[in-house]
This record gives structure tokens, C-alpha cells and sequence, in this order.
């Protein structure tokens, strides 16, 4: 149910993106990239934040699902994360001719992250299963959405002494039709990180019932 | 297609690519989830019969 | 015993151990002396006097990681960290103790590391100085919480740097403007509004991390 929502949403943003809203003036056709890879970003921050909510409360109420939970949504901010750095790269090369720059706060930051969020997974897979893991992983959790705002004024800070900000986008000044491709794009990438998330959690439930299907059995 | 359009298919494309991959992975598993259940409802089998 | 007792005692059986055995402090001091000297070779001669104040943090941060990589191993080679953990006392006050512990090794080493940079490089202003210190409280913090995380993986040392980096780049980036810039308040402020966020989130979720 949710996957056909988020199907028919990111069908409807697609066409919104290419078709109906208007062209850039100053940046041409690589503008349009920014519909989706804002909203990428955006979702990635959220599903971190949820991940996070979730280890909370596995460290809160001890419920044994919240680790899961907790885990998935990571493991999707982090694809989304992944996702982020690779049409960042492909907008920086369209605007300024470069697969990197350090120019853009945004994507240093997910840069950060990313390294930060690929440790979760070395840590947690370097733990044997069971209340430790968990803990351990959820904490990391925690940690990682007081980076994010840190990193975010430490990369503004750096600004200063490491690069002169010579291209200063915050991003393009939107029309309304802009402004409104861009939110059903952002919608369409938010219930399609829900659904993808829904579908993950079911496939991870029915590995962990089937394995204990077969203790029961053998 | 002028540079721009083959930066935003790539942009897109990219996107596009990763779904891909994430359903192939989700079919792989499914299957292999078919395989458990099938495993697992024999053993079922032969425990109500033999047991 | 009250709390900071407990804390007091933690970190003066840390400092009296290092004290006998000898065997990090000396290593650590090495290190950082030889990464200074590695630095000039690897500095180009065209390079400007603040690349240099860049690389001391470098030098500062991997030194802190050799430190920490041992700072849990006398809990782990007795098997004494479950008895702390079972101990009456507060769980955070082992982790309070132990960064303490790691400060204090921390500065000694600076003591001898900073003059050095500045015989090797160039001179370190107030700014630099204070931005070390204020670091060394953000590295002790999380570093020491992150090393029980390390001591609880089967990889251990090998997972530290990767679970530290991340969090110490803003440290870094804190402690390289407040050395090179002609405004270090706003770096020394950022530096401790970091020692603060960190600080109380380690102190608060230490016990996690060393419990079932």
C-alpha cells in the first residue's frame, strides 16, 4: 500500500520535475538534478534522526524490536546518504566542472556522515548479536545526530581559513511551480524511504522468525 | 543532448540504478526466504508423520 | 563513597598504574615527536608556516588515538571492567574517571610535544595553546567512550580510528582555527560548545555501552 503511494508519487514528481516546472536561468537543465537531490538529503537526515528516535527508545523501554528498527533506518540513511554524495557529485560537475568541491557545506557534511555511519556498520558487525550489540549500536546511534549540527558549524567555521567561498549557491531562487515540484518530489523521496523501509524491517522479521522456526524444528 | 541533459539523465539515472539493485536484492531474498519455508514446512512434515 | 570520590580514586589508579609499568606514556611521547619530524620531510619547502600548525593537530589527534587504543586494556586483561561495572558506584563515574586519566596523559605529553613543535616550526600563540586544551577535553571525552565501544567489538584496536575520526573533525577544525586565525574566540567558543554537547552525552550513555 505504501510502495503504491510512493510509486505514484515519485511518478508525479518526475513529470512535475521535467516537464511542468520551468527551465533555470542561471543554471540551465542541471538545475532540475536539485529536485531530487535535495529531497535525498533531506530524507537521509531523517531517516538518521529516526534510527536515532529508535535507539532511544531501545535504551529507554529495553523492547528488543527497537534495535532492529533502529538499524534499518541507518542502514537506509545511510544508502540515501550514498545516494546524496553521488548526485551532489554529478550536480558539481555540472555546475562547476568538477566531480568534488569542497565548496559545498552540504555535501562535506554528508561526507562526514557517511564515514561516520559506515563505522556503525563495521562496529556492529564486529559485535556478536545479542543486548550488547545492541546498546552499543544504539548509542552510536545517539552520537550521530549530535554530530550532524556540530559538523554542520564546524564545516561553516572551516569556511574561513580553509577555502574562500568563491560560489556561494544556497540554492536556486524557486518560482512557484519550482517550489511546488520541489515538495512533491521531497514527498514522493520521504514515503519512498517509508516503503523501502517497511520492506526491509518485514524481510529482516522473517529471517529472524524462520531462524527460530528451525532451532524449534531441528 | 548537450552536456547538462547528460549530467541530469546521469543524476537520475543514478537513482534510478540504485531501486533497481534494491529490488534485484529483495527478489534474491524473497527466493531464498521460498527456499527456508519449503525446507522448513518438510521438516514440519515429517515431524507430525514420524514423531 | 560519594561520586566524585569514586571518580577521584578511578583516575589516581590509573595514573599510579601508568606510573609503574611506564609503557604508553614513553610510547606516546616517541610517537609524536618522530610524526613532528616526519612532518618536515613531508611538508614541501614552498609550504606555508600555517600548513605546519594544521599538521601538529594531526600529529596531536593520532597520538591520542595510540593512547586510547590502551586506555581500557587494564580493565580488559583482568577482567576487571565487570567488576567495576558491578561495583555500588555510578557507572559514568568509571567512564569520568578514565577520561580524566587519559587527560592527564594527554597534557604531559603536550608539554613536551607543543615546545617541540615550536623549536621544529613556528611559535604557538595563547590561541593555540587554549584550543589544545579545550581539544584535549573533547578527545578524552569521546575517545574514552568510544574505546570501551572498541573493547566490546572482536576487531578492538583496528575499529577505534574508525569510529573516532569522524567525531574528531570538528575538533580538528576548531583547534586549527583557533591556531591560525586572527579571531580564535570564535574557534575556542565552538571548541567548547563541542567538550559540552559531547561530554554530557558520553556521561549519560557510558552505562550502555558497558552493560548487557
Amino acid at each position: 500500500m505504501v510502495a503504491a503511494v510512493a510509486a505514484a508519487l515519485v511518478g508525479l514528481a518526475i513529470v512535475l520535475a521535467f516537464f511542468v516546472a520551468p527551465e533555470d536561468a542561471d543554471q540551465g537543465i542541471s538545475q532540475r538534478i536539485f529536485y531530487f537531490h535535495v529531497p535525498i538529503a533531506l530524507t537521509a537526515y531523517a531517516c538518521f534522526g529516526w534510527g536515532a528516535w529508535k535507539a532511544l527508545l531501545l535504551l529507554w523501554k529495553r523492547e528488543e524490536r527497537y534495535d532492529l528498527e533502529s538499524y534499518v533506518a541507518i542502514h537506509q540513511g545511510t544508502i540515501f546518504g550514498a545516494l546524496t554524495l553521488a548526485t551532489g557529485s554529478i550536480w558539481a560537475k555540472a555546475s562547476w566542472g568538477k566531480w568534488w568541491v569542497w565548496d559545498s557545506n552540504q555535501l562535506v557534511l554528508f561526507l562526514v556522515l557517511f564515514l561516520f555511519y559506515s563505522a556503525y556498520f563495521m562496529l556492529r558487525f564486529s559485535i556478536d548479536e545479542g543486548p550488547r550489540r545492541a546498546n552499543v549500536s544504539a548509542v552510536y546511534a545517539l552520537f550521530g545526530v549530535a554530530l550532524i549540527p556540530v559538523s554542520f558549524f564546524a564545516i561553516r567555521l572551516a569556511e574561513d581559513f580553509i577555502h574562500p567561498t568563491t560560489f556561494t549557491r544556497e540554492g536556486p531562487q524557486m518560482t512557484g511551480t519550482m517550489f511546488f515540484t520541489f515538495c512533491v518530489a521531497w514527498l514522493a523521496i520521504t514515503v519512498l524511504a517509508y516503503a523501502l523501509y517497511r520492506v526491509e524491517l518485514l524481510g529482516k522479521r522473517l529471517d529472524a522468525n524462520l531462524r527460530e522456526l528451525r532451532e524449534a524444528l531441528t | 543532448m548537450s552536456s547538462g541533459e547528460k549530467y541530469v539523465a546521469a543524476a537520475y539515472g543514478v537513482v534510478f540504478v540504485m531501486l533497481l539493485v534494491y529490488v534485484v536484492i529483495i527478489a534474491a531474498k524473497l527466493t531464498r526466504l521460498e527456499r527456508e519455508t519449503a525446507e522448513l514446512a518438510e521438516l514440519a512434515r515429517k515431524r507430525s508423520s514420524g514423531g | 563513597m560519594n561520586y566524585l570520590g569514586d571518580v577521584a580514586a578511578l583516575a589516581r589508579k590509573d595514573l599510579r598504574l601508568e606510573l609503574r609499568a611506564r609503557d604508553t606514556l614513553p610510547a606516546m611521547l616517541l610517537f609524536v615527536l618522530s610524526t613532528l619530524v616526519v612532518f618536515h620531510f613531508a611538508l614541501p619547502s614552498g609550504a606555508d608556516e600555517l600548513a605546519a600548525q594544521g599538521l601538529l593537530w594531526v600529529a596531536l589527534v593520532f597520538t591520542a588515538l595510540l593512547g586510547l587504543t590502551r586506555a581500557w586494556s587494564p580493565e580488559r586483561e583482568d577482567g576487571a571492567l565487570d567488576g567495576l561495572v558491578l561495583a555500588p558506584s555510578d557507572r559514568s563515574a568509571i567512564w569520568l574517571g578514565k577520561s580524566a586519566a587519559v587527560f592527564v596523559f594527554l597534557v604531559a605529553i603536550e608539554l613536551v610535544a607543543l615546545p617541540a613543535f615550536a623549536l621544529f616550526f613556528s611559535p604557538l600563540d595563547a590561541g593555540a595553546v587554549l584550543g589544545v586544551l579545550l581539544a584535549d577535553v573533547g578527545i578524552c571525552a569521546v575517545g574514552t567512550l568510544l574505546a570501551a565501544m572498541a573493547a566490546a567489538s572482536r576487531t578492538r584496536e583496528l575499529i577505534l580510528p574508525l569510529l573516532f575520526l569522524p567525531l574528531a573533525i570538528p575538533l580538528i577544525v576548531g583547534g586549527v582555527g583557533a591556531s591560525v586565525s586572527t579571531d580564535p574566540g570564535r574557534y575556542l567558543a565552538f571548541l567548547g560548545l563541542y567538550d559540552a554537547v559531547f561530554a554530557i552525552l558520553c556521561w549519560a550513555s557510558f552505562e550502555y555501552v558497558v552493560s548487557e
